[in-house]
């Protein structure tokens, strides 16, 4: 594969919502480069009529009775949050 | 005298059931432990106030004959479990302020069974890595390196709880097994470690990292003391769809230490360029030990099993990278510090903040290899490499019941080493890595001690959840090897 520029590792990072500082983009770059060509190896195997494996236990999954089990616990639920009010998460604002 | 931190779960079951000692006498016994060898760095939260009430309650239990399977014991938790009220970092900066508000399925089973908790064990952030370097809350020591006056890495990702149960602070512990993050720190620090079958142990309320990948298991210093510990912590659960709907055996009586007439498969494949004398010279060796208990030999064939790192190496990050979206700086945990002009801003800071160097590499590879253009390149083929894995597993076992393997390529190493690649880190995994992507069960058993004085693991491998049969080989393994050898920073 050509090796991933600095551009790319931009796009990469927004898509993957971390921030990444400008001086770090080239180290990265040649790190993702790095284990992208040597996983390339895979195109090695041939995988013609190999359906993907999609499960890894023999067994479909479970399913449950479609019944509320828990709810009407909104002090639990934002006993971790890191800003709220009223019962409700608080963030910046989203409208430019 | 026998110290109390020397026992293993089984004697100690014992012992608390013959009234020889208390619970609370046991677990004040590793609490002072865990107080003298702070400098290990195995835990990251201690809960003694926690345990001691908990082993309170166990003695009034085991007097009155209501005793639970673990009754009284004190474990170590890996900090991936997320336990009530107790804080649960998963080794990251991003989650250094979170108090679930409820507890893991396995660690809930434990409670159940009357394990006590003496604390939370460090890790590899979000249980990325195989030397325990990339947690937040710092570096752990591997016992091991009293021995060689070295500071030496104990493995990872379940770091902390290896060294734990080798250092004598707790007589187990939990760990997570993803690509290996159970077995390789048991190899590296001498102590049994088991990766159950896919499905299992239930993994509701274990921080996520791959999760058609995780899976939890004991870690412990004996194979019995395996078997035990599992039996408390797997079974079905309705929360983790992926659970197995299978009743568990008791695991305990697999160990009969019959072997005769069992067929263990050697795969050629196995046997890797470059791969240190020593590590080929112990796996003989374990095969003449079954052998000599009465099991077969046979060659097996495991074609794909070079490319299972690849794969591994599309797959997990490309499941991390989706189960580590939902760290946003909300909800819960860190949430960016200073000015933020909107919420991509906020998201993309607390990430960048949140996350060590290691987790946002594979969180980006990740998104790569998921996103348009190149998902058909990458993680379809990963995928379709994987059938090829399992089913290599699947005809393997027409031949043979279980699998013997060395457990890692190398004895611990230095702190520090093989940092400057992250290929090279990964290259630990190479013997642990193909079962986890085919989802079977794999337990590491201290076998020997490499030219410089450090132990070495031999990796058993079963068929899907036939763990009976992989703790039976395991126990004969066990006897045979004879491993008496300890770190010598316990003492006399």
């Amino acid at each position: 594969m050509s090796a991933l520029d600095k551009d790319t590792v931009k796009k990469i990072a927004l898509l993957a919502r971390i921030e990444v500082p400008e001086e770090k983009l080239e180290p990265i770059a040649q790190d993702l480069t790095n284990i992208l060509t040597w996983v390339e190896q895979l195109s090695e195997v041939n995988t013609d009529g190999v359906a993907e494996m999609t499960s890894v236990a023999d067994m479909s999954l479970h399913l449950r009775k479609d019944v509320v089990t828990s709810g009407e616990q909104p002090d639990l639920v934002l006993q971790n949050a890191p800003d709220q009010a009223d019962h409700c998460f608080l963030v910046p604002k989203v409208i430019e | 005298m026998t110290k109390l931190t020397n026992l293993t779960l089984a004697s100690a079951r014992d012992g608390l059931k013959s009234g020889e000692f208390s619970a609370v006498e046991l677990t004040q016994a590793h609490i002072d432990a865990m107080s003298a060898h702070k400098d290990l760095n195995a835990f990251i939260t201690d809960t003694p106030e926690r345990a001691l009430a908990q082993a309170k309650v166990s003695d009034a239990k085991i007097k009155s004959g209501d005793a639970g399977a673990m009754e009284g014991l004190p474990i170590g938790m890996k900090d991936l479990f997320c336990t009530e009220g107790v804080l649960t970092t998963a080794g990251s900066h991003i989650l250094d302020n979170f108090i679930p508000p409820y507890e893991s399925t396995v660690s809930g089973n434990l409670k159940n069974a009357g394990a006590v908790m003496l604390g939370k064990t460090n890790l590899d952030e979000f249980a990325m890595g195989s030397a325990n370097v990339t947690s937040y809350f710092g570096n752990v020591k591997n016992p091991w390196g009293s021995n060689v006056d070295k500071d030496l890495v104990p493995g990872g990702s379940s770091g902390g709880s290896a060294a734990a149960v080798a250092g004598e602070l707790c007589l187990a512990a939990t760990g997570t097994d993803t690509g290996g993050s159970i077995r390789q720190p048991a190899s590296f620090t001498g102590i049994v470690g088991l990766k159950p079958t896919y499905g299992r142990c239930s993994r509701w309320g274990v921080v996520a990292f791959a999760s058609s990948l995780d899976q939890a298991g004991p870690m412990t210093k004996t194979v019995q003391d395996a078997a035990i510990m599992l039996q408390s912590m797997a079974g079905f659960d309705e929360k983790d769809s992926t659970s197995a709907p299978e009743s568990l055996p008791n695991f305990e009586a697999a160990l009969t230490g019959d072997i005769k007439g069992l067929r263990i498969g050697i795969p050629k494949e196995y046997r890797m360029d470059g791969m240190p004398e020593e590590i080929t010279k112990l796996w003989k060796q374990g095969e003449d030990w079954l052998k000599a208990a009465g099991a077969e030999i046979v060659d097996v064939s495991l074609p794909h099993t070079k490319y299972a790192l690849a794969t591994y190496y599309i797959v997990a990050p490309a499941e991390a990278s989706a189960n580590l979206a939902r760290y946003d700086g909300v909800r819960y945990g860190h949430r960016a510090e200073g000015e933020l002009e909107n919420l991509d801003d906020l998201y993309c800071k607390t990430r960048g903040q949140g996350f060590g160097e290691e987790v946002q590499r594979r969180i980006m590879i990740g998104a790569y290899v998921l996103s348009a253009g190149y998902y058909d390149a990458y993680y379809a083929k990963a995928q379709k490499v994987r059938t090829l894995i399992a089913q290599d597993f699947t005809n393997a076992y027409a031949n043979c019941d279980v699998i013997l393997t060395p457990t890692c390529p190398s004895a611990a190493f230095g702190i520090g080493e093989n940092e400057d690649d992250p290929l090279k880190m990964y290259l630990n995994d190479i013997f642990t890595v193909p079962s986890s992507l085919a989802g079977l069960p794999g337990m590491s058993i201290p076998a020997g001690l490499s030219e410089g004085g450090l132990p070495l693991g031999l990796q058993l491998i079963g068929r899907a959840f036939d763990e009976e049969t992989l703790l039976r080989v395991g126990g004969v393994l066990e006897t045979a090897a004879g491993f008496t050898a300890k770190p010598s920073m316990i003492g006399a």
